[in-house]
């Protein structure tokens, strides 16, 4: 069961991939060269849907938040080294399958290197947790539960606010 | 472009993707699943490991992510590629390539290279998400969906470290 849901969702995921162009390479070097943001469009869109319904079900106990914890220090550093990454390879982990089923080679070796990077993060986790890990680690908190307002409202608000930034966009033809 | 879908139109799919697998997976394994990929490569990498060393499972990292074939794998290694490719199939756009023409532009023809810079680019991106936590699917798109901090301060990492990068490989000067 839970591998056939995986499977599933990966398969209308790919197929969205694919037809939204968010397997480039030329779409995230577009966005990380700042003349092309349909990948951004793509995330801030779902993360509209995402933030609006996620927000609101958990609101009237439909689901479960699953929160990832906050480690300040990591998120950023782990943020900026997965850039490099991005900026070199042109991909993400989720759409580098994709891309290599799209006829892109390359995604090959990304994933060849993905696969190394887990087994060398593997073998340093120890190091970060001690270290790194630790630096500003403030839990699972959220920026509703931060600012102390209803996590529904916020969800609503978030969504208002992307879905200007959208339009923004649009009207500035970017 | 010709023939694709507007990336409002993806990413909205993808929105509704994310609260119908949390919906779904809650209900049917007991625990909700927010869209998320680079873990995936963590237990790949485990399963590997696990095959050539009996030492691998001791590894805390590998008991955080036990060595198996989960949902996640499932999502990312077949059921993203298969939907990718049957998409482009569908319409026609399955182009076997190993070098980007934008990365062809910039570096030339040289496919070692590319091999090389996209194992690299891998291997990054997922020691980054590692470290952070989560790629731009678990921290993007289901972690600014429930309004996470880490889920913002992660990404605010992608691109303070893929935007100069990408400036400085790609930018065309004339």
């Amino acid at each position: 069961m839970e591998l056939l849901l995986g499977f599933l969702t990966g398969l209308i995921w790919g197929y969205i991939f694919q037809r939204a162009r968010i397997l480039r390479f030329e779409k995230h070097i577009g966005l990380l060269t700042l003349k092309d943001f349909t990948i951004l469009k793509f995330l801030l869109s779902g993360v509209i849907v995402g933030s609006f319904a996620v927000n609101l079900l958990a609101h009237f106990g439909f689901i479960h938040y699953a929160v990832k914890p906050t480690y300040f220090l990591a998120n950023i550093l782990g943020g900026i080294i997965y850039g490099f990454g991005w900026a070199l390879l042109g991909y993400c982990p989720g759409t580098t399958g994709g891309a290599l089923a799209e006829g892109a080679l390359d995604g090959f070796f990304g994933i060849l290197g993905g696969i190394f990077g887990a087994i060398v993060f593997a073998h340093t986790y120890d190091f970060w947790k001690e270290k790194v890990l630790s630096v500003g680690a403030l839990g699972k908190v959220t920026i509703p539960s931060l600012l102390g307002v209803s996590p529904a409202l916020a969800g609503i608000i978030f969504s208002l606010i992307l879905l200007g930034f959208c339009i923004f966009l649009e009207k500035k033809g970017l | 472009m010709k023939n694709g879908w507007s990336p409002y139109l993806g990413g909205f799919l993808t929105g509704l993707l994310l609260v119908v697998s949390v919906l779904v997976t809650q209900k049917f394994l007991g625990k909700p699943k927010y869209l998320g990929t680079s873990t995936a490569y963590v237990r790949v990498a485990g399963l590997i490991e696990d095959k050539l060393s009996s030492q691998a499972k001791h590894f805390s990292y590998y008991q955080k992510y036990k060595p198996e074939v989960d949902w996640k794998v499932a999502l990312v290694f077949v059921g993203v590629p298969l939907g990718a490719l049957l998409a482009a199939l569908k319409n026609g756009e399955f182009r076997l390539h190993l070098i980007p023409s934008l990365w062809e532009e910039r570096f030339g023809k040289r496919a070692a290279l590319r091999a090389f810079m996209a194992f690299v680019g891998g291997f990054l991106i997922v020691y980054g998400a590692r470290l952070a936590g989560g790629c731009p699917s678990g921290h993007g798109l289901s972690g600014m969906s429930q309004l996470s901090l880490s889920g913002f301060l992660t990404v605010m990492g992608f691109f303070i470290g893929g935007i100069p990068l990408a400036l400085i490989l790609y930018r065309r000067r004339k």
